[in-house]
């Protein structure tokens, strides 16, 4: 065994030199970015942040399959997608700014800790300029947050809470997808229309930002519609098992039950609903309906024959019938061999919506690419014309009300759409009450 | 010096070298080889391995020494990181009152948790603190939203008060920092066609970690650790002798409890955010996970754990079938997608198995964990006559009671 002698004068020895190897990094100034992860090579990175495990997976798995068939058509593989019908043609298939585009991916696990720490390690490790993805409210609070911070831009994926463009609005984060409050604006007349003015209604909330301001925003639009609320009572997001929820809503006297549930939750409560042979009861001499608010085709396929004739509403559909959706159908189609989700197409058209503004700025700098989505107009992604609007960075665009297939002819087949509310039914104002409380602030690139 | 033996001083003075050249250390792969996917030398993993290598070595106080096996200690970690985000929210972005409060809210937390559950001993024990984690994780997930905000977790807002702090008109969050020095700065130097990234925030974490390894070695040492093991021999015995275990076994706790609060401050100072799921039974069974991986009840078993697995966690979880494809991308396409298949099962998303299969092995082949497995290697290349007895002394079996 080696022996270790330690004097005085050898431990300042030894002290001084970590010292002076510590002070060393001084020396050598780092190099001079314009912004955070300036790409200097040939190629520049996108980090995708979906959930790979947990309950949101379904979803997660989705949208990284836009995300890399996204990628493709940026660098001129494959047939180009929606490349070709989007309306802004500054994209030409060969990468971004002549750099090609690169990803990684990282699993956000549906917990905000864990996809802040995957986000962090894209940004440092990877150095990526900017981060999508994610497909819960929560998480994509947490990580547009976080990006904000790091200087670099956030394209949100699925979050349908009225928060990710209201009190936690960032000015590096950018919605496409739609929120709870257009959800209900677009909902509320169909179901006036469908069900009559004089309905008493019950609601199940998940427990979370989402579920509140989904709760809520259906509450005020009901009620303007002349419906009555019995009462809401807030799930844990945690259960799986529903009855209790569900055994004291037919004796309440309420003749709707609305189930502001997503992925999982929604296919257990809304199964379980069914066999406790809701839709059979006639209460106050009506007809017992179910509605809910936020239906998307992964949870149609979990919900099976439950599914059918029941309203909501979804951001996209792959029925849709515009050029945008029929070449994205196709090529997501010839790629994998199954029709996309909604999920998928807000990705996608996210990866695109960035990409293109980089080219237009004819930079990666945040700053510089969250000017050219600002009041950004645009048509061909799907959606029909749609608005970047400037104020809460949030897109406006027409609203799906969908209703479960009553005779499906594949197992694609869930879901039709009811009605096309137009944009402007469902337009608000930024400072609206169910959005007001936050601050844009100003858009960081990161340079110190 | 500084009241230790000179090998535990030695030992001690190897963990702040390695803490601070890890910038380089964990940087071995030129940038743009293929090999540096591997590479673990940036900010924000490097604090983590801090920060939990803290936690860990905390509840190596409680697990190690007194065999209290706690399943609950993510609570106190979760409550420090609460604690410090409202330091933040209300007086100052200094990290410093912060991570006094957080420290402190983790004893009096603990305290509060363990005066009920040490009552109880072995299985009893652990289900009692897992009945509390899990309270107190349901309690900040929706009950406590006003205090906790639900599940979104806890952000800073521009419009917080932080009273100590200048007005910030910038219309951007401030950063979080110790008098000034910002805990995101980092100084990025560029040597041998590597990028090393020296970080503040990680040389923060990396010498508070180290004066908690100085702590926690103390104790160690301490006749009061000597009592804590005691508890784990044989608590009958001590009874006998006309001493209560309780005491010990509490104060044992409160301070893995501090250690946990400290570690979720420091976890809150790096990155302003605290989140319900720290406080989920999964992140207390992942601090167990360390301590078993690394060797529990010894002082470099949990900091090698801690390692280790959020090395894995980080590392191996971003390795997705892209990045094998080109890995395997000079064999025929006849084995190279079966091989693909394969390996992404145990990388990306499937990094738990792999995770899964090694925490197996360990606990199958090497009962005393990854520095058994050190100890072994090491004894493979040295002389039978070194291997005195004395520095190796009979490995007290765990107790459940």
């Amino acid at each position: 065994m080696s022996r270790y002698d330690l004097t005085r004068r050898g431990l300042l020895r030894t002290g001084m030199i970590a010292g002076a190897g510590l002070a060393m990094p001084t020396i050598f100034t780092s190099r001079a970015n314009a912004y955070v992860n300036e790409p200097k090579g040939g190629s520049v990175t996108f980090g995708f942040n979906v959930p790979q495990t947990g309950p949101y997976a379904d979803e997660g798995a989705d949208e990284l399959k836009a995300f890399k068939l996204a990628v493709k058509h940026l660098n001129g593989e494959g047939d180009g997608g929606m490349l070709g019908t989007f309306s802004s043609k500054a994209l030409k298939g060969s990468g971004v700014l002549g750099k090609k585009v690169e990803f990684v991916t990282g699993d956000t696990q549906t917990k905000s800790d864990a996809a802040r720490a995957s986000a962090k390690s894209m940004i440092e490790k990877d150095g990526v300029v900017m981060i999508s993805g994610g497909s819960s409210s929560g998480v994509a609070v947490a990580v547009q947050s976080l990006c904000q911070e790091a200087g670099i831009i956030f394209m949100a994926g699925l979050t349908h809470s009225n928060d990710t463009t209201g009190k936690d609005k960032k000015a590096n984060g950018f919605r496409h997808f739609f929120d709870a409050y257009m959800s209900a604006a677009a909902l509320a007349p169909v179901l006036a229309k469908q069900y009559g003015k004089d309905r008493k209604f019950y609601m199940l909330t998940a427990d979370y930002t989402w579920g509140w301001t989904q709760a809520a925003s259906m509450k005020d639009f009901m009620e303007k519609e002349g419906w009555k609320m019995v009462q809401d009572v807030r799930t844990p997001l945690a259960s799986t098992d529903f009855s209790s929820y569900l055994a004291p809503v037919l004796s309440s006297g309420a003749d709707v039950l609305i189930l502001n549930h997503y992925g999982g939750n929604m296919v257990n409560s809304l199964t379980q609903a069914v066999q406790f042979g809701m839709r059979d009861k006639q209460v106050n001499g009506k007809q017992f309906e179910i509605v809910v608010p936020l239906i998307s085709e992964l949870m149609a396929k979990g919900a099976g024959k439950n599914i059918q004739g029941i309203l909501g509403s979804s951001n996209w559909n792959w029925k849709l019938q515009d050029e945008g959706t029929k070449a994205f159908v196709k090529s997501y189609g010839t790629e994998y061999g199954v029709p996309p989700s909604q999920a998928a197409q807000t990705c996608y058209v996210q990866t695109l919506l960035y990409a293109d503004a980089a080219e237009r700025a004819g930079s990666f700098d945040p700053c510089a690419v969250g000017k050219e989505l600002e009041g950004f107009k645009f048509d061909g992604l799907g959606n029909g014309p749609t608005l970047y609007r400037a104020a809460d960075h949030q897109c406006f665009k027409d609203v799906l009300v969908v209703q479960g297939n009553e005779k499906p002819e594949n197992e694609y087949d869930l879901l039709n759409v009811a009605e096309i509310t137009p944009v402007d039914k469902v337009m608000y104002e930024p400072d609206n009450e169910f959005f007001k409380g936050g601050e844009l602030g100003k858009c960081n690139n990161g340079a110190a | 010096m500084l009241g230790l033996e000179r090998k535990d001083f030695v030992f001690l003075i190897v963990v702040l070298a390695l803490t601070l050249a890890a910038p380089i250390l964990l940087n071995p792969f030129p940038e743009n080889s293929a090999l540096a996917q591997f590479n673990a030398g940036y900010p924000d993993l490097m604090q983590r391995i801090a920060i939990f290598a803290i936690f860990a070595v905390g509840f190596n106080i409680l697990f190690g020494l007194t065999g209290y096996l706690s399943f609950g200690h993510a609570a106190f970690l979760g409550a420090g990181s609460y604690a410090a985000m409202w330091m933040f929210k209300l007086l100052s972005m200094n990290i410093l009152p912060a991570i006094v409060l957080s420290v402190l809210i983790g004893g009096l937390f603990s305290l509060l948790i363990g005066y009920v559950s040490l009552r109880r001993s072995g299985i009893y024990f652990s289900i009692l603190t897992l009945a509390f984690a899990q309270m107190s994780f349901n309690l900040a997930y929706s009950v406590l939203t006003p205090l906790t905000n639900g599940e979104t977790g806890l952000q800073l807002a521009l419009t917080d008060p932080r009273v100590l702090d200048a007005a910030n008109n910038s219309g951007s969050l401030p950063d979080t920092a110790l008098f000034g020095l910002a805990m995101n700065s980092t100084t990025k130097v560029e040597m041998l066609g590597r990028v090393f990234q020296f970080n503040v925030g990680y040389y923060v974490c990396g010498l508070i970690s180290v004066l908690m390894f100085y702590v926690a070695l103390r104790i160690f040492r301490s006749p009061f650790g000597m009592m804590l093991r005691a508890v784990k021999s044989n608590q009958n015995r001590m009874n006998y002798t006309g001493l209560s275990p309780r005491p010990y076994t509490l104060a044992a706790f409160v301070i893995s409890g501090m250690y946990a609060g400290l570690a979720g401050g420091l976890m809150a100072s790096m990155d302003p955010l605290a989140g319900a799921e720290r406080m989920q039974w999964t992140a207390s069974g992942e601090v167990v996970l360390m301590t078993i991986l690394g060797g529990a009840g010894t002082m470099l078993g949990p900091v090698l754990g801690a390692g280790f697995i959020k090395y894995f966690e980080n590392i191996f979880s971003k390795i997705n079938e892209t990045v094998l494809h080109g890995w395997f991308s000079a064999l025929p396409h006849a084995i190279q997608d079966p091989l693909v298949w394969l390996a992404a099962r145990f990388t990306g998303e499937g990094w738990h198995l792999t995770l899964g299969v090694l925490f197996m092995l360990v606990v199958i082949f090497l009962p005393g964990g990854l520095v058994e497995g050190g100890q072994r290697i090491g004894g493979l290349f040295r002389r039978r006559k070194t291997d005195d007895p004395e520095h190796h002394p009979k490995r007290a079996p765990h107790v459940a009671e």
